[in-house]
């Protein structure tokens, strides 16, 4: 266990730096969580970040990529659509980088 | 998360002991070489004892009081209880044998890893609390004294046991390391010692009814967009039943087939093969998940688990149930299944309702395994396959550690693959069918943090691959196993890029020729196939 400081607020995250409550995000959070991985969150990262919040909010999981490559692409426009544009925003891997940022939890299982 | 080291440095393992006696060298906890542990929620939800934060880092794991006396009293319970036990733990001769065959001793070096020397890590105990000539001899007897530093080493090493039972092949006595790994982590169980990609999983399983922790419109959701991707490629639009009562067959699959990649592409392979066959099946949201990682926590929870899908068979009133690629789940029916939670008497003996296929092997637990159905339908001549639309790929077969060496299943998925495949080469013949080589990462230990053991413990298989890769160019290995899928496609990345993993369904997905189907133009993953006109002037 270790913890982030925002705005004078420990917040307590998991032993990959992931939060260990989703209830304590906030954008300052995402900000600060985005630091850590050495992402700037531009307009196109907040893009990615809110679908896989309301994505969550709706599902309880953040989405199987083929899911959020297509909302993205229907979203954003078709040239937003595919792995590659994500990798390119979030370098480590959609999956786990722009999910921690969103504050969601890793998926388990035979994954 | 810890950083793996690069592949040429991991693949020079020093093979050589070291020079202090194995009782005298202390375990050193590394990042990348355990798990974490379980979290307390997930601890409690499954009602296991001494839920709390710690860490195998640290110094103190925060054991209950008389930690000693509850392993000592759980180990006299389980002597007594399970007959295998006593005997994997009296019988050992030392002869060595199975010394070379774990692929976590040969991607590691270390003797521990041995499962000769694993066994001996609770044998040692054994003798001490549970034999005469322990009890008075001590050392001199091979026993030892419980202490804080062996139950640790008990974790670090029964955490580095996939219970992949390879060595059980070659051990002259037919001794199962699996069941004593099983056992051993029962203990540490006892005293709140576990890893939470294990227990998490299993906590999912027990209250959403599959290790994603899908709810039943998330698993809806899922397979409808999996749908849409069958649309893209085939332009058929198939709608997937549900908790559909009075079907005839139950289909259960890991839920890794219908959320993670590359699974999800045999998930597809699935629902274009009943489509094609007109099955009446129906999926279920209760019990969405094949695998069982009840098997990897202990007895109680294993059986819970797999008790939910019997439950489920016999609510929705089926008559028997299709079991999907996946690997422990096998285990679990084909060894465990009947005396623990069967025989399933509301069920029918399994009967093709294509072929008339009645299957006698699975006529206690009515639980038959998809490619064994596949397969009796392609005898019969059932399918309309064009492999073909396979050409863009070689391929070969990994056999999945639980499917070959807990259920003989060596000869369906090769007959399969010989008709959806037509560029097909086998890894040398020490490291498939029931010498496969384990993935590295089975029994829940698919876990990040975990990399590096992960990719040492895949070495032996990856080096396999990599022998048919240089040798036929094969770029695709095949498996019938949810987590293999999954981590094969990381190990490959490792060790040898260029090679892809999939399910043998994929491959099916691919060669099925659909009424009313648009031309193919791209395999189930969206990417081209193989210009076929330029083949058959080949031929």
């Amino acid at each position: 266990m270790s913890a982030l400081e925002v705005g004078g607020k420990s917040i307590e995250l998991d032993e990959d730096g992931f939060l260990a409550d989703i209830a304590d995000w906030n954008e300052d959070i995402a900000v600060a969580l985005a630091k850590t991985e050495n992402v700037d969150m531009t307009d196109a990262h907040w893009e990615v970040v809110n679908f896989l919040r309301e994505y969550y909010a709706e599902y309880k999981i953040a989405p199987m990529i083929r899911i959020l490559t297509k909302a993205i692409g229907k979203k954003f426009g078709k040239e937003k659509g595919n792995t590659k544009y994500l990798y390119e925003l979030y370098p480590a891997g959609p999956a786990k980088q722009a999910c921690k940022i969103a504050g969601l939890p890793k998926p388990t299982g035979c994954v | 998360m810890s950083k793996v080291p690069p592949a040429a440095e991991l693949a020079k393992i020093d093979h050589q002991p070291p020079e202090t006696p194995w009782m005298g060298t202390p375990v050193e906890f590394r990042p990348g070489t355990w798990c974490y542990s379980g979290k307390p929620k997930v601890v409690e939800e499954l009602g296991l004892p001494n839920a709390r934060e710690w860490s195998p880092a640290d110094e103190d794991w925060k054991l209950p009081d008389g930690w000693q006396k509850i392993i000592y009293e759980g180990f006299k319970e389980r002597l007594g209880k399970y007959r295998s036990l006593k005997i994997f733990m009296d019988i050992c001769v030392r002869c060595g044998a199975c010394a070379d065959k774990c692929h976590f001793f040969l991607g590691t070096g270390d003797p521990k890893n041995m499962p000769v020397l694993r066994a001996e890590l609770l044998r040692s105990v054994y003798r001490k609390d549970f034999t005469t000539a322990g009890k008075i001899l001590g050392g001199f007897a091979g026993a030892r004294e419980l202490t804080v530093d062996v139950l640790k080493e008990w974790f670090y090493y029964f955490y580095q046991c996939t219970e992949c039972r390879r060595c059980s092949v070659f051990c002259p006595y037919g001794i199962d390391t699996a069941e004593v790994t099983m056992m051993a982590r029962e203990l540490l169980h006892l005293v709140g010692v576990n890893i939470n990609w294990i227990l998490e999983p299993a906590a999912n399983c027990s209250r959403t009814g599959n290790h994603l922790g899908l709810q039943p419109h998330t698993f809806r959701d899922c397979i409808d967009s999996l749908c849409e991707d069958i649309e893209e490629v085939t332009g058929l639009h198939i709608e997937v039943p549900l908790n559909k009562k009075g079907a005839e067959v139950l289909f259960l699959t890991p839920s890794a087939d219908v959320f993670a990649d590359p699974g999800i592409y045999t998930f597809m392979g699935y629902i274009l093969l009943f489509e094609h066959i007109g099955l009446d099946y129906t999926m279920t949201t209760y019990a969405s998940e094949g695998g069982n990682f009840g098997l990897f926590t202990n007895q109680e929870t294993m059986k819970k688990l797999n008790a939910k899908m019997y439950a489920e068979a016999k609510r929705l009133g089926v008559k028997w149930i299709l079991g999907g690629e996946c690997g422990h789940m096998w285990r679990v029916i084909h060894q465990y299944m009947d005396t623990m939670n069967g025989p399933a008497d509301f069920l029918e003996v399994p009967v093709s309702p294509i072929t008339g296929t009645k299957f006698e092997n699975a006529k206690s637990t009515k639980m038959v395994h998809i490619t064994e159905f596949t397969a009796d339908l392609i005898q019969h001549n059932k399918l309309k396959l064009d492999p073909h639309r396979n050409n863009h790929r070689t391929v070969t077969f990994h056999d999945s550690c639980n499917t070959s060496r807990a259920m003989g299943l060596f000869e369906e998925p090769r007959y399969i693959l010989k008709n959806v495949v037509n560029n097909f080469h086998e890894m040398p013949e020490t490291t498939i069918r029931e010498q496969t080589f384990c993935c590295g990462s089975g029994t829940g230990l698919n876990t990040d943090e975990y990399m590096e053991m992960r990719m040492r413990g895949g070495f032996p298989r990856a080096n396999a691959v990599k022998h048919v890769h240089e040798k036929h160019g094969v770029d695709l290995l095949s498996c019938i196993c949810a987590i293999d899928r999954a981590t094969l496609s990381t190990l490959m990345q490792y060790w040898v890029p260029m090679v892809d993993a999939a399910g043998v369904h994929e491959l099916v997905g691919n060669a099925l020729v659909m009424e009313g189907e648009n031309e193919r133009t791209t395999d189930l993953r969206e990417e081209p196939l193989a210009d076929v006109e330029g083949e058959d002037d080949a031929v």
